[in-house]
């Protein structure tokens, strides 16, 4: 082969990577409106189409009724956003977690931060007791709270054997394990009601998404994201060869593992505390990344981010219409989804990337 | 000289692993360590790379001092080559080899990266593999794929740990092939922990012989690898066949003339 069809080659090759991100990206636009369209208000294509175009062009002499304005606007579009918002940041987070620990079957669950954001809930629901805000805040405070302490818990943990990609893992099991057990004594002691309210909150669910929280939630993940963008190249070396390569390379592995490992709790914490606690995504998105456009994770993090968010929209939409009106939490629609599709990506994988 | 270490002391806690170890690397020049295991090869390669950060002494490469350098400058001055991959998340033979380019990126990858890594795998004939699954890449594959990772750094000197261990008797002859040819052709100084004392008597133009630590013997192969000094080494009796101009060593058997334990430390 002569270089310059090799060199052609390797353009194609992150071409097609480009091509399949861009496509994800418009599937998920257009899957997005598609979900606006359907629910239980039995509202017609045209009135769905009269309330959006109603808000986004308000000068323009649109009418629209206002039963529609409310389905469209304070029902069906803050679930639908957050499920993009929120499926995105999961994947990312888990991504960044199973890059810098080396570890396919690390997740934001595996390092502790989700059971330690269940425990701040459970805190507020249970004892009514919050660090933060006002009393219809406490459960979002606290969980987000608790969340971050987990994070710092972790690093701090690992940090006394030194930063590596296996403290973490088992610091963050140890104190998944604590928090869990704390959470367990308070669902002990809980009356029947407060119990139902915490189990309901670890299902992990979408419907209590409003803009505030759409707002924060993004505000966090596109905060967090470009410094995880520009670590992509550290990330590389850290996944691929391990700390004594990634150092011989010039990347500081402890330094850029903790920095990541932080961000992508802080956007775990910031979306969880709204959602519950919604765990497959953040597990299985960055694996089909993997699987489909490979380990280079200049691609991978923005591809694992559109399928989280297609994963958990498609997940809720079928939760919020199987068996309409009762909704089934997104938390338990997502692995019941994702696992088949999963599977049957491992089953069928061939030596070469899927693009 | 490319690389010089003065006086290096190493422990690991309190087990000291090199002691008082001064070695010079000239340009083009290839360097084996040889001895047993826990001599201390691997630590000295280590500490050279800064993955270890020695108790006293200087490492000097291209003169500068490397507890001193950043770890991107150093990376530019030293390429390592491991014993063998650990396995990763899926990622191709090529931008494996543009990993190498690391400390001269930001985050878009020049065409120049492109070519300095295209070239590598061109010179080891892997050109057509560049979309390959570096896992699932024979082990012979692998190790040049590595070694073309660590020339993709355009080091001053090369570090190899045993980079013949997992490859069949074809590959080893290849990958020291490679080394030797770079070394000669391109100006890139080597050291190399290496087990087998054939390839490296035939192979280096120096070699060291590291005995609990300590410097036994160093200098060319021929007057290195003689009876006396592996027997007091490796404590095994040996006869050397020098038809080929290079000693061959043949090994016969353990001696038992001074106890084992002492020459077979922990590794």
């Amino acid at each position: 082969m002569r270089a310059s069809e090799a060199k052609e080659l390797y353009s194609k090759f992150t071409t097609r990577k480009i091509v399949f991100i861009l496509a994800g990206l418009g599937s998920l636009a257009a899957f997005t409106l598609f979900t606006v369209t359907i629910g239980s208000a039995g509202l017609s294509l045209s009135d769905v189409a009269h309330a959006l175009f109603a808000r986004i062009f308000p000068f323009s002499n649109i009418e629209s009724t206002h039963l529609a304005d409310v389905v469209v606007w304070k029902l069906r579009l803050p679930r639908i956003v957050m499920a993009v918002v929120g499926g995105a940041g999961l994947a990312v987070s888990g991504a960044i977690m199973q890059g810098v620990t080396r570890n396919p079957l690390v997740s934001p669950f595996t390092v502790g931060v989700s059971s330690a954001a269940a425990f701040g809930a459970s805190i507020a629901i249970v004892l009514g007791f919050g660090l933060i805000g006002g009393e219809s805040y406490i459960v979002m405070t606290n969980a987000f709270v608790f969340a971050s302490i987990a994070a710092f818990l972790v690093y701090g943990l690992a940090r006394i054997r030194g930063v590596t990609g296996e403290t973490l893992v088992l610091a963050g099991i140890a104190l998944m394990f604590l928090f869990s057990a704390l959470t367990s004594l308070l669902q002990y002691f809980a009356s029947e009601e407060q119990l139902q309210a915490v189990v309901q909150w670890m299902f992990g669910s979408l419907s209590g998404a409003s803009w505030e929280n759409i707002v924060t939630a993004s505000i966090l993940l596109f905060l967090c994201l470009p410094f995880l963008m520009k670590y992509s190249w550290d990330l590389n070396a850290i996944a691929s060869g391990g700390d004594e390569i990634a150092k011989s390379l010039g990347v500081n592995a402890p330094r850029v593992r903790v920095v990541c490992l932080i961000l992508a709790a802080l956007i775990t914490a910031g979306i969880i505390c709204f959602t519950g606690v919604i765990g497959f995504v953040c597990l299985v998105s960055p694996h089909i990344a993997r699987l489909l456009i490979g380990a280079d994770h200049r691609f991978l993090l923005p591809c694992s981010a559109v399928l989280g968010a297609l994963l958990l929209l498609v997940a809720d939409t079928v939760g919020r219409n199987i068996i309409s009106p009762v909704t089934i939490p997104v938390g338990i629609v997502t692995s019941l989804i994702g696992v088949p599709f999963f599977v049957y990506l491992l089953m069928t994988r061939r030596k070469e990337y899927w693009i | 000289m490319r690389l010089e270490i003065r006086g290096v002391h190493f422990n690991y806690g309190s087990t000291p692993a090199l002691e008082d170890v001064s070695v010079e690397v000239g340009e083009g020049e290839v360097v084996s360590l040889v001895g047993p295991n826990g001599s201390g090869k691997t630590t000295l390669l280590k500490c050279i790379n800064r993955i270890l950060s020695p108790q006293r002494g200087t490492i000097l490469l291209e003169k500068r001092d490397v507890s001193k350098v950043s770890l991107k400058e150093l990376a530019r001055l030293a390429g390592y080559v491991p014993q063998s991959a650990a396995r990763s998340f899926p990622t191709t033979v090529f931008d494996t080899v543009l990993l190498g380019r690391k400390p001269y990126l930001g985050w878009a990858v020049s065409a120049r990266d492109k070519d300095v890594a295209l070239n590598l795998l061109r010179s080891m004939g892997m050109e057509d593999m560049i979309l390959r699954d570096f896992n699932e890449l024979s082990g012979g594959e692998k190790q040049k794929v590595l070694l073309a990772r660590a020339l993709a750094q355009e080091p001053a000197v090369l570090l190899l740990d045993e980079p013949t261990s997992n490859l069949d008797l074809r590959h080893q002859l290849e990958v020291m092939d490679l080394i030797c040819s770079l070394a000669k052709g391109n100006g890139v100084s080597a050291i190399m922990a290496i087990h087998d004392l054939n390839l490296a008597s035939r192979y280096s133009d120096r070699v060291i012989l590291l005995k609990k630590g300590l410097v036994y013997a160093a200098g060319e192969p021929g007057s290195v690898l003689v009876p006396e000094n592996i027997r007091e080494v490796y404590c095994i009796d040996t006869i050397i066949n020098e038809d080929s101009g290079k000693p061959y060593i043949i090994p016969l058997a353990p001696c038992h003339t001074s106890p084992p334990a002492e020459a077979v430390q922990q590794g």
